[in-house]
This record gives structure tokens, C-alpha cells and sequence, in this order.
């Protein structure tokens, strides 16, 4: 267990000294996540001083935990309490922090089913560029007053201000989870999963390696078994899940570029060079190819998805369109006059 | 305090020549349909709130994508307030006209345009009711799962505006979090797309920003939302306590259990009462509160499922525990619930819905602030709770015949929404600040805070043409209202402990 810190005062000291002297920030946890955007230049400003878990009522489904705090901790706390995050967000490396975690937005296999870590995100505290510590957001799982900035804040990768405090709604573990290998071709394994979707069947997360489906069941014993009598195929371990997640499979083992396609869940296969592995049900594709970027960016937007480069690259975010660029600007240019977070970490312009 | 807009307080509204407007517009829209004249403006006065009025300008309602954007385009160059509405079925007054502004009906855009049930997904015009999407996916045996109680009339468009939610939000989540993709017109006119049809979007969330921000940020022309498959099947449990809090506390209990219940409502006695002279849904009069606890999703599990929480209410002290014997009491159970405002009305002149959320442990120590403030204030108050996920809605009963009752209704609502503030809550979970709640806005956040909103706004309307007066106070108002309110030289609950 890390020592419990509040160091508020520390990052607000350092954020208006930068601020005063218009000195870039770089805002960092772990680094962890340092592999995904471009390289910003900058005074580094570490989260990780300021940790520990501000308050967890189990019964309110609410944890609220410092930025620096690290994953591990928040996942050990809640499996003691036999709960979870449903968005299971990938640590990528060891001391992966919350606020890491939220900025970068990233979730894992049970995003399709259970929602992103947006979607748990019920409040922040953010110390903004105008050198304020404010609360957006809280602990109540309903709230609508003012604008959503607490969800705005997630993923967008500390471009918008200091992540300080996260409350996330967090839910019980299913009593029973099982996963499943079932051997078919990927037009086999995609269709039958748009028809599985639309029935009740409590399916948690969905991969495609190549060879064989992979399904993880979660929920009372009577729907798991029921579906695991109906679906067949052989039992694996779950441990499968974490493996994807954290990117260990095998099919990530390589120097080949990589990247992440978002698309329609019920998108065909893809006639793009290179290898394939299918997660998020069909919604979220991995790419290991080294054709051009354009050509996987222009197909993957003709089919209503983005791409993202995983390895190094000048421009590993999608490009956004004209109109939402020059709001993105606008809204960067309000939230962080000075341009001192994170600036360019997502877009060369923002 | 006037709940209309009060230029003294929230910023001058642009003088707009009518006659010159409703000109311009003829020769520039010949085909689009505005009403002008007193006799066809009275019934667009107000929305879900109807104690608040004002006619607008004009009313645009369009038909084509193309109408507004060229009747956004003049308002923004003629620097003319324009004021969004759906259905008007909400209940924060955010739909509340102008008198110097257009109010853009967008109900005509009742399209809808596609339902995919191997996406699942639905994409459809922002006019289309909340209902009508779960009938357009049930052949497919999919639904749209946020269902506000006006799901019968209220349309898509607004429920994005107000991130509506409903009595399943524990288990299937808000508006947000049921989208995938917006088509908006900026105020400018532009066309702009935020989220996409795969599950995430490049850049800042601006989808999740725009969800909720009642009309201010931009007109939202198409929404592409979620469907979930239907639950196989759903059971009620109907639970009745002789304490409140015992009742609170079985809610807890229920989720330490590891269940999420469809939907976990509490309803206080004199709701029960009131419902029950009207439904007859087979209440218990004589018990301080009930508990409906709706368990759904695939059968074994559903069934399991009952059986844990029948116990977990028994040892919480409930005095009867019933299992809707059938789909046909199931409907009955929630016919009661589901029509406490009206049956409020019944036992009222008239009545005025609270929104306020807390944290459910503090549910206790709330609703004996609220009987208190009700005793000092004379007004009944009848509690009806989104017990699942923390959402109150006291009814406040008043008579608006009697002078000053409405004034004593709102002072009294007031009160009510910064207790739940104090214990770590909101002053709305799902009816939106719109107009009413401008001033508890105030209470809820410093003015830094209101100061970045206000940036976010500057962002995307720099003049303040779109819903102006609404969801976000200005500060001047924020310190009248705090002027006004320490004029007693007394903070208020000073029985309560701060953290």
C-alpha cells in the first residue's frame, strides 16, 4: 500500500509558477501511457505525489481516489469488497495511475457491455489554466447541473487541465464468470455475434485472435451455464482477459506498427495488409501493418471508425475534421489560455 | 426572486425588430412555417413547468435540416436569442421562451431514419418520442433503455439536451451514456458530427459535454443512440416498512448484496396514500414507506435474484414482503408509482417537483430536514425517491390561488435543493437547471466554477444567442442571490454537521 498523501498545494503551486512564467507542463503518473500520443515538451508535472483513496462506501457503489493514486490499489480495495471497474482500465505498465487512466480514457475487454471509463466517471477535481482548484461533477450517480466537464475531462489526455480527484461509480462482480474458446472462421465469428447481441445472453467480452472466438460469460450461475450448454466449445482461463488488456497476448509480440481501429461493431472483416486480432465484439480491431498511414486512416473512416498509431509516429491520433478542429482550439484556448497542459500531446493545433 | 429572465441580472438581451425579422425570414424561407401573432404563440408560453410564461418573439417550426440552418444563420447575424424545444415536456423551464428570441421547434423532425439490429443501434431525427424508438426496435427484440416518465411524449432532442434519465438509470445509465453520435448546428449554422457510430470518437469528448447542456452549445439536428436487447424477464418486489429509514437502509443492504436492481423506488406514506386512493394499485396505506425493487434480465438469474432480496428486506426490517404474482400485478405495482405526480395532483390544487440527488446514506438525515423545513414553511411535502441511485423528488403541495403560497412552494424548494448540496449532492439529477433552478446553481457551485462554464459556453457562442439565461447563472446574479440570502444573518441548517 502506497503512503496517502495530499499534495494539492504542491501541483497548484507548480501549475500557477507555470502559469506566471508560461512554462509548458508535462502532466505525468506512472508514464505508463507515454507510448500513445506525440511527445510534449515541457516541465514535468508528477501526479504521483499526491495519492491514496479520499473515500469508498461500497454500498454507494462510489470510489473517490487522488490522481496519483495507483491502479493496483484502487482494484485491490474493491475486490476486498468484492467489486469492480467495469471498464477494467489497461494499466500498460507497472504504477499506472487513476489520473493516467482517465486522461488517457482507455478501457478494456468489457467495454461494449459494461460502458467506457467515461461512462464511470461521476465527478472530478481539476486544477484548470486559470490556476484554480475546482469540483466539477460529485459523488451521486445522477447529476446534471452545469456542463459535463468531470466526462469531458476523460480522455482528453491532461490537454484541458490537472487531474487531482476521480469519483467512479464502481459495481459488484458477477458471482460467476467463465470464459469460452470456440473455433470458426472471422465471418463466422462476426455474425454470430451481431445475432448473439441482439438476445439476452451475458456475454462480457468478445475476441477474435485469428483462430478461435473468445467469449467471457458473467452473471448468476443459472444465465452462465444455461449459455454455456447453448454456446459449447472449451472452457479457458479467464485470466485470458488480463492478458489481452495489458496487451501480453502473443499477436502483440512484434515490431510491426500498431493500430487501433474503432469501428461499427458490425464492420466485415478488413482488407487492409497485415495481421488482425478482433476485440470489443467486433468494435475495437488491433493492426499490425506497415501500410501507409493514410490508406488505414482513409479506409477505416470510410467505414465510420478512426485509426490510432499505437508505435511511434508524427500524428498518432485520428485527424478530426475542420469544423472540429477549430472548436477543439476554441475550447483548449478557454479552458488553458496560456497553452501550459499537456500542449500538443493529442493534436500538433490543440 | 422572478423565475423569468431579468435583464438587471443576466446580461442585456439584444433589442430585436419583429417586423423586420418575420420579414426577412418570409423571403428567405418562404416555405417555413413561423408563428407571430398572440392567439398562435400562447400555447408555446411555457414547457413542463407551466407556472412560468412568457411569449416568444416568433415560433419556427421547420421541416428540413436546411430551414434551420439558414434560420440559425440570420438569427446569428441579426444577433437574435434562439431558444430550442422538443416536446416541452421538461420540467427545469429550459425550453422557457424569450421575448426577444425565436423559439426553435425541432418536434417536426420526427423521422426515423434507421434501426440496425445487428449495430444495434438507431439513428433518428431529434423530434422522434422516447417510446417510439423502443416500438420501432421491438421486432428486433431491442430497446432504447433510458425511460423518463414522459417517455410517452418527450422527444430524443430533449432528452440529449437534459441528459434525461428514468427509473432504470442504476442499472442502464443516463442519456449519456446510451449515445453514440450527435449531428449539430452550431450557432453560427454550421454543421458539425460529435461521436461516431463506433464506439468512440477522436479528440475531446464533445459528445459527453453537449449531453446535458440544455440548448446552450448548439441545436441538435439527428441522434444515433444505443439498443440493448430486451430483459427475458422482469419481477417486482413490493416492500413495506414502518420506518424510513429502515427502508434506506434496505436499499444499501440490497446493493452490499452485489445485486443491481432494474429499478429500486421508495415512496413515502402520504405518496403511498395518494396513489393509492387514485391507482388502487394495492399499497399499503398504514406504511411509512414502501420499496419497489425490480429485478430483470434472463430468468434463472432473475429468480435467484428474488430470493436473495426477499431476504435482505426481511432482515431489514420489513413488515410484508410481495412478489408480484404476475406480469398483470407487476404493471399495477408500477402503474402506482409511475403515477404519483398526478396522483399528488389529485390531493392538490397544485404541486411542485423537486429534483435533487444525494448520496443514499444521507437519505435519512435529508427527509427529516425536509419535514422540517415543510413544518416552517406550511406546505405538505410528498417524497418520492429514485432510491437506487439517489435521486429525490419531493412534491411540494401548494394552492398558486392562495397569495404567496407559489413564492412559499419556491422558497421551500430552494431550501430543499441546497440541503441536498450540504450533504454532498445535486440541485438536479435528471429535470435539468433550465430556468428554475438558475438560482441554486449558485449554491451548488463558487464562482470560479460558474466562471469555466462560462468559458466552455464562450467556446462554443461567444455572444450568447443560444437558450441565453439558462443552466449557467451569470455572477451577478449569484451575488444577489447570495445577498439575498444571508439577509436573515443566519446560515441556513445550522443543525448540520460540515464536512
Amino acid at each position: 500500500m502506497q503512503h496517502d498523501q495530499d499534495s494539492t498545494s504542491t501541483l497548484l503551486e507548480q501549475v500557477n509558477h507555470a502559469l506566471n512564467h508560461a512554462i509548458p507542463l508535462r502532466i505525468q503518473g506512472s508514464n505508463s501511457k507515454a507510448f500513445l500520443g506525440r511527445p510534449v515538451a515541457g516541465e514535468v508535472l508528477d501526479t504521483r505525489c499526491h495519492s491514496g483513496i479520499v473515500s469508498y462506501d461500497p454500498t454507494e457503489l462510489v470510489i473517490s481516489a487522488r490522481a496519483g493514486t495507483t491502479l493496483t490499489e484502487i482494484e485491490e480495495v474493491l475486490e476486498a469488497a468484492g467489486q469492480m471497474l467495469p471498464c477494467e482500465p489497461p494499466h500498460m505498465g507497472h504504477g499506472a495511475t487513476l489520473g493516467g487512466a482517465v486522461a488517457a480514457g482507455l478501457s478494456g475487454p468489457r467495454r461494449p457491455w459494461s460502458g467506457s471509463v467515461r461512462d464511470f466517471v461521476l465527478g472530478t477535481r481539476v486544477i484548470t489554466g486559470r490556476g484554480k482548484h475546482l469540483r466539477f461533477g460529485g459523488e451521486v450517480m445522477k447529476n446534471v447541473a452545469g456542463y459535463d466537464l468531470s466526462r469531458l475531462m476523460a480522455g482528453s489526455f491532461g490537454c484541458l487541465g490537472v487531474l487531482t480527484e476521480v469519483s467512479l461509480k464502481v459495481l459488484p462482480k458477477p458471482r460467476e464468470c467463465l470464459s469460452l474458446r470456440l473455433e470458426m472462421d472471422v465471418h463466422e465469428a462476426l455474425s454470430e455475434l451481431a445475432e448473439w447481441g441482439q438476445q439476452p445472453i451475458p456475454i462480457s467480452a468478445a475476441c477474435y485472435d485469428g483462430h478461435a472466438l473468445h467469449l467471457r460469460l458473467e452473471g448468476g450461475e443459472g444465465s452462465v451455464q444455461a449459455s454455456r450448454q447453448r454456446l459449447g466449445g472449451e472452457e479457458i482461463n479467464s485470466a485470458f482477459w488480463q492478458d489481452l488488456r495489458e496487451h501480453r497476448h502473443a499477436f502483440f509480440d512484434n515490431t510491426t506498427p500498431l493500430w487501433r481501429l474503432s469501428l461499427p461493431n458490425n464492420t466485415a472483416p478488413l482488407d487492409l495488409p497485415g495481421t488482425q486480432l478482433i476485440d470489443w465484439g467486433g468494435a475495437q480491431r488491433w493492426l499490425k501493418s506497415n501500410a501507409e498511414g493514410e490508406l488505414i486512416h482513409r479506409v477505416v473512416m470510410e467505414l465510420g471508425g478512426h485509426a490510432t498509431l499505437y508505435s511511434k509516429g508524427p500524428n498518432p491520433f485520428p485527424p478530426l475534421t475542420q469544423p472540429l478542429l477549430r472548436y477543439h482550439q476554441r475550447l483548449k484556448s478557454q479552458l488553458d489560455p496560456l497553452g501550459i497542459f499537456n500542449p500538443g500531446r493529442m493534436y500538433a493545433e490543440v | 426572486m422572478n423565475i423569468l429572465y431579468d435583464e438587471r441580472l443576466d446580461g442585456v438581451l439584444p433589442k430585436v425588430d419583429k417586423a423586420a425579422l418575420v420579414t426577412e425570414l418570409k423571403q428567405l424561407l418562404p416555405d417555413l412555417e413561423i408563428l407571430h401573432t398572440q392567439e398562435e404563440l400562447t400555447p408555446y408560453e411555457c414547457d413542463g413547468l407551466s407556472v412560468y410564461r412568457t411569449a416568444p418573439l416568433l415560433v419556427a417550426l421547420p421541416e428540413r435540416l436546411e430551414q434551420v440552418e439558414e434560420l440559425l444563420k440570420l438569427c446569428y447575424r441579426r444577433k437574435v436569442p434562439v431558444v430550442a424545444r422538443g416536446a416541452g415536456t421538461g420540467l427545469s423551464g429550459g425550453a422557457l421562451p424569450l421575448e426577444q428570441g425565436v423559439l426553435l421547434v425541432m418536434a417536426r423532425f420526427n423521422r426515423i431514419i434507421e434501426v440496425d439490429p445487428n449495430g444495434r443501434f438507431a439513428r433518428v431525427q431529434p423530434g422522434v418520442r422516447n417510446l417510439a424508438i423502443s416500438h420501432a426496435a421491438a421486432p428486433y427484440g431491442l430497446y432504447y433503455a433510458p425511460d423518463p416518465s414522459s417517455q410517452i411524449a418527450c422527444t430524443i432532442g430533449g432528452n440529449v439536451a437534459e441528459n434525461a434519465g428514468g427509473v432504470h438509470c442504476l442499472k442502464y445509465g443516463l442519456t449519456v451514456h446510451n449515445l453514440l453520435k450527435l449531428d449539430i448546428l452550431t450557432v453560427e449554422g454550421e454543421k458539425m458530427t460529435l461521436g461516431a457510430d463506433a464506439l468512440d470518437a477522436p479528440g475531446f469528448d464533445l459528445l459527453a459535454l453537449f449531453t446535458g447542456s440544455e440548448g446552450m452549445l448548439g441545436i441538435i439536428t439527428e441522434v444515433t443512440v444505443k439498443l440493448l436487447p430486451k430483459p427475458q424477464v422482469a419481477k417486482v418486489l413490493m416492500a413495506s416498512f414502518d420506518s424510513v429509514e429502515k427502508a434506506g437502509r434496505a436499499v444499501g443492504n440490497i446493493i452490499a448484496a452485489g445485486i443491481i436492481p432494474g429499478g429500486l423506488e421508495m415512496m413515502d406514506n402520504l405518496s403511498i396514500r395518494a396513489v393509492e386512493d387514485f391507482i388502487h394499485a394495492g399499497y399499503p396505506v398504514d406504511a411509512e414507506a414502501i420499496l419497489l425493487c425490480e429485478l430483470d434480465g434472463v430468468e434463472a438469474d432473475v429468480q435467484d435474484d428474488c430470493d436473495r432480496v426477499k431476504e435482505v428486506l426481511e432482515t431489514a426490517g420489513a413488515t410484508e414482503v410481495r412478489l408480484a404474482r404476475d406480469e398483470a400485478e407487476r404493471v399495477k405495482f408500477w402503474a402506482g408509482r409511475k403515477n404519483a405526480f398526478p396522483a399528488v395532483g389529485r390531493i392538490s390544487p397544485d404541486y411542485y417537483c423537486m429534483d435533487g440527488t444525494i448520496p443514499r446514506r444521507e437519505l435519512p438525515g435529508v427527509l427529516k430536514g425536509i419535514a422540517d423545513l415543510s413544518e416552517e414553511y406550511g406546505l405538505r411535502v410528498a417524497n418520492v425517491f429514485h432510491a437506487g441511485d439517489g435521486n429525490m423528488h419531493p412534491l411540494i403541495l401548494f394552492d398558486a390561488n392562495q397569495p404567496g403560497e407559489l413564492e412559499r412552494a419556491e422558497a421551500l424548494g430552494g431550501k430543499i435543493l441546497e440541503l441536498c448540496v450540504k450533504v454532498g449532492g445535486s440541485i438536479t439529477g435528471e429535470h435539468g437547471v433550465g430556468r428554475e433552478k438558475i438560482n441554486q446553481m449558485c449554491a451548488q457551485f463558487n464562482s470560479d466554477e460558474l466562471t469555466l462554464f462560462h468559458a466552455v459556453k464562450a467556446a462554443f457562442d461567444p455572444s450568447g444567442l443560444l437558450n441565453p439565461g439558462k443552466n449557467i447563472p451569470t455572477l451577478h446574479r449569484c451575488a444577489e442571490f447570495g445577498a439575498m440570502h444571508i439577509h436573515h444573518g443566519q446560515l441556513p441548517f445550522p443543525e448540520l454537521e460540515r464536512f
